[in-house]
């Protein structure tokens, strides 16, 4: 066993740098990743190590990048893009749901598209706009996508690896204002596979849910909970597409009440998705409406405001509190 | 710049006019502008349309007139014995058989829609048969007669306008990509392909085709940023057929489009669209500069779409009929027949085999068509990932107890 204590940040330049050195058909493209080593330096030093045509500093144009990623993957390789920030995936939208997601369907199989599209997502960090959005849902919505988002280093590290590996494209979301947590990682063997929920806290009264940055604040609003006498379970959810809910059926039909969090506007968020098949599913078990907490329906505000806007400890606990009251 | 190369300060209605103009006075402005019609004609003439004995302009390559007389140009030569030539023309005739079956399959339901490939005949099998085995072609949906040239069985393209797949042949295996319908989406995908096959310190060249209309896509201009700072063996491959559906090139561009490739770094070549001949010789020159590692060009095949854009349009809403009547003296299998014939290259016989093969052609499709079979229902369900999901299994339980619950329905 190989332990070292690593943040997200750094789990994930470890992590590709140890896919670079597993296949050499993985190539990293994106703006600023190269010589930069990206703006949030995820990529530090992987284009000295395995050179230009590997790391690829591409032209500043995001369809770019997915449209020869799309080409490259033809070929024979597996392109890691680098979404700079979470507003700027749009022009590269149409590449990603147009080409990417349909071309291993429309071909019956024939080409795969084993792309992985990593996007630093959600707010917290004081930015201007176009920087702090949480699109997970659109990709979510997208048949032949698979979308993940990681909460902790280990994930980081490990999903990283499985996503470049995995034979469809994924859209990978890092938790961009969690990049400077640490945890201890171990090196040797995943804890999980790619697309399974876990549960991170065990309870009994109420099941909370949540994925990438979340997970932090679903934890701490069951720290305080757990002070005042309620016990939550946290389920990190992991994989947003597709979604594995048969663990969070499990403890909706212990604790009869269910809190889905998320950073993304809750109409027609991932919340909507989940409250649904959880009511299908464990309709008899439920005590309570199955409750969301996530960003108003707004465009995402000016920073002053985004404490208000995002969800936080005190407004996972009201949802609580109101769960627990019905 | 030659006259017709000009183009004119925009305005917001193009009208017919009055009296025919030449090209020359055209250019000078002095047309008199008089509404007469809600179709419009183009405003650059054609060039030479309606006059092909005119002077041919300089930057056109052509290496064999529409009346069928071979000429020679200074940079682009091309050499092919008596059986190469036969063979272009038995491919020209072949392919536009196939079209005009296609499009009566459709105007009799077999077809959800077709879109004709009518005119553009020799811009398709020249840039095809100037492709090497190991190439890579990147269509759009127009491109049968690139189809045909890479082997694709046409009946694996009628199942996609039948609407049973989209599109029946092996990408690979035929170095032929799926036809992509997002306009210029695939010119991306085409440099990235070669940006690949750099990387594979491989010998191939990969064409991208792509019309008119999707020179002004965000994503075309991407591709040719790309190509060029890479130095990506790609040649992009424009068909200006002069319209996007209904829209004129005049409102894609305001200078020739062969002309846009300078802004880029690589050199654009226009060709004449309707010249197999010149077709093949520059996209060859092309290919081959690929190849040798000289990096992207551009080439526009000046030619005509004679039909409508598909099935579904009607293009004497926006077009006059002279103008087809025009491009009809630019035919592009009447000069080659005109050339053979004169040159003593094919006799009667060969015409009448070739013809002969055309009828077998059609009626094979014709048969294949109509017999075609609707896929199974769940064949939606399959490949949408690499290996199903347990939520898209249990979809596709949920939708195969659904239809069976029809079967002996009179019961329930």
């Amino acid at each position: 066993m190989s332990t070292e204590t690593l943040t997200i940040g750094k789990a994930l330049n470890l992590g590709l740098r140890r896919a670079m050195e597993d296949d050499a058909k993985v190539v990293l493209m994106g703006e600023d990743i190269g010589r930069l080593g990206g703006v949030f330096r995820i990529t530090d030093g992987l284009q000295k190590d395995f050179g230009e045509d590997r790391v690829v500093d591409t032209p500043l144009a995001e369809a770019g990048i997915l449209g020869t990623a799309v080409g490259l993957a033809m070929r024979g390789y597996r392109p890691v893009c680098e979404i700079q920030f979470d507003g700027f995936v749009f022009p590269a939208y149409n590449q990603i749901v147009t080409q990417v997601a349909k071309i291993h369907a429309r071909s019956r199989g024939r080409l795969a598209m084993p792309v992985v599209i990593r996007i630093p997502f959600g707010g917290g960090i004081g930015a201007v706009e176009h920087h702090s959005e949480s699109p997970e849902a659109y990709f979510a919505h997208t048949p032949g996508l698979k979308v993940v988002a990681v909460s902790n280093p280990v994930d980081a590290y490990w999903g990283i690896q499985q996503a470049i590996a995995h034979p469809d494209p994924i859209v990978f979301l890092e938790p961009k204002r969690r990049y400077w947590d640490k945890a201890e990682v171990d090196t040797a063997a995943p804890p999980d596979p790619l697309f399974a929920s876990r549960v991170v806290r065990g309870g009994d009264d109420v099941t909370v849910l949540a994925y990438g940055p979340m997970v932090k604040t679903a934890l701490q609003a069951a720290e305080a909970a757990a002070e005042e006498g309620r016990s939550l379970e946290v389920v990190d959810l992991r994989a947003i597409s597709p979604l594995d809910l048969d663990p969070v059926f499990d403890s909706v039909r212990r604790t009869g009440r269910c809190v889905v969090v998320h950073e993304a506007p809750v109409t027609l968020g991932l919340g909507a998705e989940i409250a649904t098949r959880v009511t299908e599913q464990c309709f008899h078990s439920l005590e309570a409406p199955v409750l969301r907490v996530g960003g108003y329906d707004t465009p995402y505000p000016p920073s002053k405001l985004e404490e208000e806007y995002l969800p936080d400890l005190d407004r996972v606990l009201d949802a609580v509190d109101r769960a627990l009251q019905f | 710049m030659c006259e017709w190369c000009h183009t004119r300060a925009p305005r917001d209605v193009h009208t017919a006019r009055l009296e025919p103009a030449t090209p020359a006075a055209a250019a000078d402005g002095e047309e008199e502008h008089v509404s007469v019609s809600s179709a419009t004609e183009v405003v650059d003439p054609v060039p030479g349309a309606g006059a092909p004995h005119l002077p041919r302009q300089p930057d056109l390559v052509q290496l064999l007139t529409p009346e069928g007389e071979r000429v020679e140009h200074p940079q682009y030569a091309i050499d092919l014995d008596a059986e190469e030539l036969r063979d272009l023309y038995r491919d020209l005739v072949l392919v536009r058989r196939w079209d005009v079956e296609a499009t009566a399959l459709q105007r009799q339901g077999e077809l959800g829609i077709w879109a004709s490939l009518l005119g553009q005949e020799a811009a398709q099998v020249g840039a095809g048969r100037a492709l090497q085995p190991g190439d890579m072609a990147f269509p759009t949906y127009r491109e049968h007669g690139v189809a045909w040239t890479r082997g694709v069985d046409p009946l694996h393209v009628m199942s996609l306008f039948r609407g049973v797949d989209n599109g029946g042949w092996d990408p690979v295996a035929t170095a032929f990509n799926l036809y992509t319908v997002v306009i210029g989406a695939q010119t991306l995908h085409a440099t990235g392909y070669a940006m690949g096959v750099q990387r594979d310190g491989a010998e191939t060249a990969v064409l991208a085709f792509l019309g008119d209309g999707a020179t002004s896509q965000g994503e075309v201009n991407e591709a040719m940023i790309w190509a060029a700072s890479f130095s990506a063996p790609v040649v992009f491959f424009c068909q200006n057929n002069q319209y996007a559906i209904s829209v004129p090139l005049e409102r894609q561009s305001r200078v020739p489009l062969y002309q846009r490739a300078a802004g880029f770094g690589f050199p654009g070549v226009r060709v004449d669209g309707n010249d197999v001949l010149a077709v093949l010789a520059v996209t060859r020159a092309a290919l081959a500069a690929a190849r040798e590692g000289q990096g992207p060009t551009f080439v526009e095949a000046f030619t005509y779409r004679m039909g409508a854009h598909t099935t579904s349009d009607d293009p004497t809403r926006y077009r006059l009929a002279s103008e087809l009547e025009e491009w009809k003296l630019r035919d592009p299998i009447a000069r080659v027949k005109a050339y053979l014939s004169r040159s003593g290259v094919a006799d009667a016989d060969f015409f009448a085999a070739v013809e002969a093969e055309a009828d077998e052609l059609a009626a094979r499709i014709r048969r294949g068509t109509t017999e075609m079979p609707d896929p199974p229902g769940t064949a939606m369900f399959d490949q949408v990932y690499a290996e199903q999901t347990p939520h898209l299994a249990a979809q596709q339980a949920e939708f195969e107890a659904y239809q069976a619950s029809f079967e002996g329905g009179a019961e329930s």
